[in-house]
């Protein structure tokens, strides 16, 4: 479960400050399957990073299980983040020397995993994401599409309980996205507890509910019927260029 | 982590960046392959030097004219000094008990012809004790006869490579050679010796000393070589030809030079050597640490972003310590020892080329190297990556 309250977070930019993040409040209970939307620039990332334990708030309680990541020192932090957290790129961010299955066992090489059961294991994560012919693959030999998949099974492969996707469709075509969207409601279905930032309404209404940022701050909460209502831009064309905040009622 | 897994993950690093991987180990190797080579070099200098006075012999006196004030200069340099002549050479032999055998030297460069071949040439004029004082032995025929002194037949001997240069393919003996405008008949070819004393034997002309005096029209000697009998003092004995000399001469005008007197004033020759070795070394070396520095920095900090992935996976950061140090490890062994091949590999060509010279690395020299490589490729291969690992995951993985 996770629990925020008044998270804020600001960068120091020359002698002026950006507030990023500004006194956030939320609940996310396990299983859920949450959108976070808004405008470029308005916190979404900054946000995810924090909730990936990536980044710390400036101020204010991020509880993650009902403990303070602020309270957290590195050695835990990296536990956290090895074997509670996955986390799925924009950019994908696979190590380009490694082949796809050698990726997915990345993790688990410094998580001390035995080399059988590491290799078992990818080949499942790597099999679950549909691309057992592509293992050997490394990543400039695949698609978009085949790239975020192969993160995906990454973020997913210690068993976390946590799953946050930051744009994960961002850099694909419709159908690809399709595949990996539907692989995330798989993940979801299955109780991993879904956070996905995204431009694209028609992602955002997989979600069980939206948040809408605007200016560092959640300003919308929206679930069930209210999200079919999103307007916005279709997948494909450059974020931040419609404003996705509107909402009809 | 098994240190298995560690070694595996940064070969595929290294083979993962040819490139970078490549510069690096390029730039490791000449550095350490620069200052092993000019450190041979060096070295090979001041063997040189040594040898050429190793050999001298530990009973030879040598008298030039010309009194040195202080020691270490060079003899020669002062006033305009009395000759030194036969007459000297006579008295020294007859009066001085110590001496076991002594040549005259008359000594001059000039042009030597058989034929249409010619080249110039340094011509000895002595007798026939040159050849036992300066431990020389002969290829063919004989040495100078015996005989008086001042009245020089028009013989010669001939260096080695004088002799093949000068009569190729054939065998000199008995045929005439013309020295100036002399004919001399050869009458034996000195065994190959290489430099000794600034003078190389190859290259020489030996005739009797009344013979190269006639033919340089001058009644001076160049020096006069003494061999001490065994078990005598040689200080002792050079002071006595010192005090025979300035009787004869009316004054001290003469300078009596042992193996030791030359060794000691070349002592100072040699220790500034070393200091221009040791000086060599450590620019070299500096030079080979900056550059490792550099290319480890560079290629290191270009992968800040791999750092923030590896946190964000929830690497720790001493498990990405200890990959980066794996990794530059590997990588300055490697470096190290292709600079190892290739300066000994460097070493030999030199040495292959020139053969006088006793080039070879000093130890402490090797060692320094490979150590500045290990230690400066782990070193800056290590700190950008603690750098970038301190980091918040995100902002790591945000730098390019
Ligand atoms: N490292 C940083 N240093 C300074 N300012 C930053 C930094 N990271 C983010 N910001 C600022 O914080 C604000 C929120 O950034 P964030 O990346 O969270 O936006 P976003 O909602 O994800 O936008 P987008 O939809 O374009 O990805 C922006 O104004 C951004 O310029
Ligand atoms: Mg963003």
């Amino acid at each position: 479960m996770i629990g925020l309250e008044n998270v804020c977070r600001s960068f120091a930019v020359g002698d002026s400050e950006v507030r990023a993040l500004v006194d956030v409040n939320e609940q996310i209970e396990n299983g859920e399957h949450v959108a976070i939307m808004g405008p470029s620039g308005s916190g979404k990332s900054t946000l995810l990073n924090i909730l990936g334990c990536l980044d710390q708030p400036t101020s204010g309680t991020y509880l993650l299980d009902g403990r303070e990541v602020s309270g957290l020192d590195e050695a835990e932090l990296t536990e956290v983040r090895r074997n509670r957290i996955g986390f799925v790129f924009q950019f994908f961010h696979l190590v380009s020397r490694l082949t796809a299955l050698e990726n997915v066992e990345l993790p688990m090489v410094f998580a001390g995993t035995a080399p059988p059961e590491r290799r078992a294991r990818a080949l499942k994560a790597i099999e679950h994401v549909g691309l057992n012919d592509r293992a050997d693959h490394r990543p400039d030999q695949l698609s978009g599409g085949e790239r975020q998949r192969v993160a995906l099974a990454r973020a997913t492969v210690m068993g976390p309980g946590l799953l946050l996707a930051d744009e994960p469709t961002g850099n694909l075509d419709s159908k690809s996205g399709t595949q990996v969207l539907d692989l995330l409601d798989r993940l979801n279905e299955n109780g991993l507890t879904l956070v996905v930032v995204t431009h694209d309404p028609a992602v955002a209404r997989r979600a069980d509910r939206a948040l809408v940022m605007t200016d560092g701050r959640i300003v919308r909460r929206l679930r069930g019927k209210e999200l079919e209502s999103i307007q916005g831009i279709g997948p494909g064309i450059a974020p931040g260029t419609t404003d996705v905040t509107s909402v009809s009622t | 982590m098994s240190l298995r897994d560690l070694l595996r993950f940064a070969i595929q690093a290294l083979m993962g960046h040819r490139l970078r991987s490549g510069l690096s180990l390029l730039g490791m190797g000449v550095g350490v392959a620069a200052v092993i080579m000019l450190t041979a070099l060096g070295e090979g200098a001041r063997g040189y030097v040594e040898n050429q006075f190793a050999n001298l012999g530990s009973s030879l006196l040598i008298v030039v004219p010309g009194k040195t004030e202080t020691t270490g200069a060079l003899p020669g340099m002062g006033g305009a000094p009395n000759d030194l002549t036969l007459d000297d050479f006579e008295a020294i032999v007859r009066r001085i008990r110590q001496v076991e055998r002594a040549a005259p030297i008359a000594m001059a460069t000039t042009t030597t012809s058989h034929g249409e071949l010619r080249r110039q040439v340094a011509v000895i004029g002595t007798t026939k004790e040159f050849l036992e004082v300066r431990n020389l032995s002969l290829g063919r025929g004989v040495f100078l006869p015996e005989g008086d002194i001042r009245r020089g037949a028009s013989v010669a001997v001939i260096g080695e490579r004088v002799a093949r240069e000068l009569f190729p393919g054939q065998n000199p003996v008995g045929k005439v050679v013309r020295i100036d405008q002399w004919r001399m008949r050869v009458i034996g070819v000195l065994t190959s010796r290489g430099t000794q004393l600034g003078v190389d034997v190859d290259e020489l002309v030996v005739v009797p000393v009344a013979t190269a005096m006639r033919i340089f029209n001058r009644s001076s000697l160049f020096r006069i070589l003494i061999e001490a009998r065994a078990q005598v003092d040689l200080d002792t004995t050079a002071k006595s030809v010192v005090a025979l000399l300035s009787e004869r001469h009316g004054e001290e005008d003469v300078t009596v030079i042992t193996q030791d007197s030359v060794v000691s004033s070349l002592g100072s020759i040699l220790d500034t050597l070393t200091l221009v070795l040791a000086a060599i070394a450590s620019i070299s070396l500096g030079v080979a640490g900056i550059g490792i520095m550099n290319v480890m920095l560079v290629s290191v900090s270009e992968r800040t972003s791999e750092v923030g992935l590896l946190k964000a996976l929830g690497v720790s950061h001493q498990q990405i310590v200890a990959a980066f140090l794996a990794e530059a490890t590997l990588l300055s062994l490697a470096g190290g020892l292709l600079g190892l091949t290739v300066g000994f590999f460097g070493v030999g060509v030199v040495v292959g080329i020139y053969p006088d010279l006793p080039a070879h690395p000093p130890g402490w020299a090797v060692a320094a190297a490979l150590a500045v490589a290990l230690v400066v490729g782990m070193v800056f291969g290590v700190l950008p990556a603690r750098r970038a690992a301190r980091l918040d995951p995100i902002a790591a993985l945000a730098r390019r």
